[in-house]
């Protein structure tokens, strides 16, 4: 269908400019009319449902804020609050650890190690959900090899926590933040340093007055990034603590798989939609601050 | 000054490397020494001849088929209208293909499980009914298809874009062009042999999404290689990790023979 159009209107056309802009139209359709549909669609079912109260009685449904005061309410709250603490503190953290060694392998001479931990760290970030859980189950679990031959559970150790799931998180967000800062560090010119050396600027005072202010946008961006997958991550949680850690994407499950009360079927599309409302704002800020660091770095 | 840097770099990297290979050293330790019985590689045996396993894997890599086949016949297109003849359209085309990246998976799946809903309670005397039944068919799931394609969308627009600023489309189209080539022709084998690393590139990401989504599969109900695994789980502690370890190593050698093309058209193309 596309193509034949597109030749029709080529015999005809005889201005070059409408030659090219014809094709160009019709190529960027079915992409669009794709997404409508697939993800449209169950956006804004999601939204719909959020908002709409089926009456028990009558069987009527109605539009009202119900649903969404109920998923700020009570374990619902609790979910959410822990979600948000959980992705926090792994996202200082990751940062935190991700940093020095983005600036270990920058600094470092050899290319070798460079190619090695970026590829190293493209290949972790991507790595999630059921088999790393597992991975630590066998590693940190109460029957794991280390928790075993270190005797970890007299002393308290516990995989199935909070601790132990930041644990987890960071095995894919260390790596995601070495991958997102070394194109920073890499901007960081000798000649800025040689300079601020020049004037008589300490090391530290070169990295308070320079290189931080140049880092600032990627480091929060990359903050924002880690924060933003680590609240979105469903499949590794649920492999691992199942439900011992109050988490948002656990409530979401299990109330898309039935587990809730009559009447508060949608507090699962409720929750989503608060999860989608963090997400955004999470994009909101990781944007601009993506677009100021490439300023930075292509100048 | 360097000598400074090098005192702290191997500690740093060296911390590094023992957080990252433990938990894979443990793992493969985990499942060739069971307690009570030695050294085994009894789990790593069973594995291909335990229930499930063969179908999961072929559901799983056939949705990793077709999924790529869909997303690349949707982006190709248009991106390359984006550097051609829509330029106007990129910024719709940007926020199209971040969108996923704002919604969770969990809560898409969230929207998708309620839309499916529709099929029993309001359509079920309309030919769409049909269509609802047939893509929640449990031998291939086209409704995990549709939704793998809207999540790989973020990842497949940032490979094909990187590969298209590395060659300059226009010349080559225009070339082609004036060389009598009609517009298929003229794309068929003028810029796509041209983007042969980003297309790989764009593939292999999605192959490592599919074969390790569980989210939405689970909670729709079907039963490719990444639920499997969570399923045994329960039951068979040292076939489950022995699984795991399998499937890291296969992505991770999917992933590394990426970035080795990806390195191998760098320098391609610098040289």
């Amino acid at each position: 269908m596309t193509a034949t159009l597109t030749r029709a209107d080529v015999v005809s056309a005889a201005s070059p400019k409408r030659r090219r802009r014809a094709p160009g139209w019709l190529a960027v359709v079915p992409l669009l009319a794709f997404t409508a549909v697939a993800f449209g669609v169950p956006a804004l079912a999601m939204l719909n449902g959020a908002f709409t109260v089926k009456d028990q009685v009558s069987g009527a449904t109605s539009y009202s804020t119900a649903n969404l005061t109920r998923s700020l309410d009570g374990a619902y709250l609790t979910a959410l609050v822990g979600s948000v603490k959980l992705s926090a503190v792994c996202a200082v953290l990751g940062a935190l650890l991700g940093l020095p060694i983005a600036q270990a392998v920058v600094t470092s001479r050899s290319r070798a190690l460079r190619e090695a931990v970026l590829t190293a760290s493209g290949v972790l970030a991507n790595f999630g959900g059921v088999p790393l859980a597992f991975a630590f189950v066998a590693t940190l679990g109460n029957a794991g090899v280390l928790t075993r031959h270190l005797g970890l559970g007299e002393k308290g150790w516990n995989l199935y926590s909070f601790g132990g799931l930041v644990l987890v998180y960071l095995y894919f967000l260390i790596p995601l933040m070495v991958l997102t800062i070394t194109p920073a560090l890499e901007g960081l010119r000798t000649q800025w340093r040689e300079a601020a050396r020049n004037n008589g600027a300490t090391g530290a005072q070169y990295w308070r007055h320079v290189a931080l202010p140049v880092l600032a946008p990627s480091l929060l961006g990359g903050l924002v990034l880690l924060f933003g997958s680590a609240f979105a991550a469903y499949a590794t949680a649920a492999a691992m603590v199942g439900s011992s850690v109050p988490l948002v994407t656990l409530q979401i499950a299990d109330a898309i798989s039935g587990n809730v009360l009559v009447g508060q079927e949608n507090v699962a599309l409720a929750l989503s939609l608060d999860m989608v409302l963090v997400a955004g704002v999470v994009m909101a800020v990781y944007l601009p601050l993506q677009r100021r660091s490439a300023r930075w770095l292509d100048a | 000054m360097a000598r400074r840097v090098n005192a702290w770099r191997w500690p740093v990297l060296g911390f590094a490397a023992l957080y990252f290979l433990v938990p894979l050293a443990a793992s493969v330790v985990f499942t060739v020494d069971v307690p009570g019985r030695g050294v085994t590689f009894d789990a790593y045996r069973r594995i291909v001849s335990t229930e499930g396993f063969t179908t999961s894997l072929l559901l799983s890599l056939e949705l990793a088929l077709v999924t790529i086949a869909l997303v690349l016949l949707l982006m190709v297109p248009a991106v390359v209208a984006l550097r051609l003849g829509a330029p106007r359209l990129r910024p719709v085309v940007e926020v199209v293909c971040s969108l996923p990246l704002v919604v969770p998976p969990i809560a898409f799946v969230a929207g998708i499980s309620t839309v499916l809903k529709w099929g029993p309670e309001h359509l079920s005397r309309t030919p769409l009914f049909q269509t609802f039944v047939a893509v929640q068919n449990p031998d291939f799931p086209f409704v995990l298809v549709l939704a793998y394609v809207v999540m790989a969308l973020p990842f497949v627009y940032r490979a094909l874009d990187a590969g298209l600023r590395a060659i300059d489309v226009r010349t080559l189209v225009e070339a082609a062009r004036s060389c009598g080539a009609a517009w298929p022709q003229a794309l068929l084998r003028a810029v796509l042999p041209n983007l042969r690393g980003a297309l790989l590139n764009a593939s292999f990401l999605t192959l490592a999404l599919v074969l390790g989504e569980f989210t939405v599969a689970q909670l729709l109900g079907f039963t490719p290689f990444a639920v499997w695994i969570y399923s045994i789980g329960g039951s068979q502690a040292q076939l489950s990790v022995a699984v795991s370890v399998l499937s890291l190593l296969v992505t991770w050698a999917l992933l590394l023979t990426l970035a080795g093309f990806g390195g191998r058209t760098k320098t391609a193309s610098r040289g």
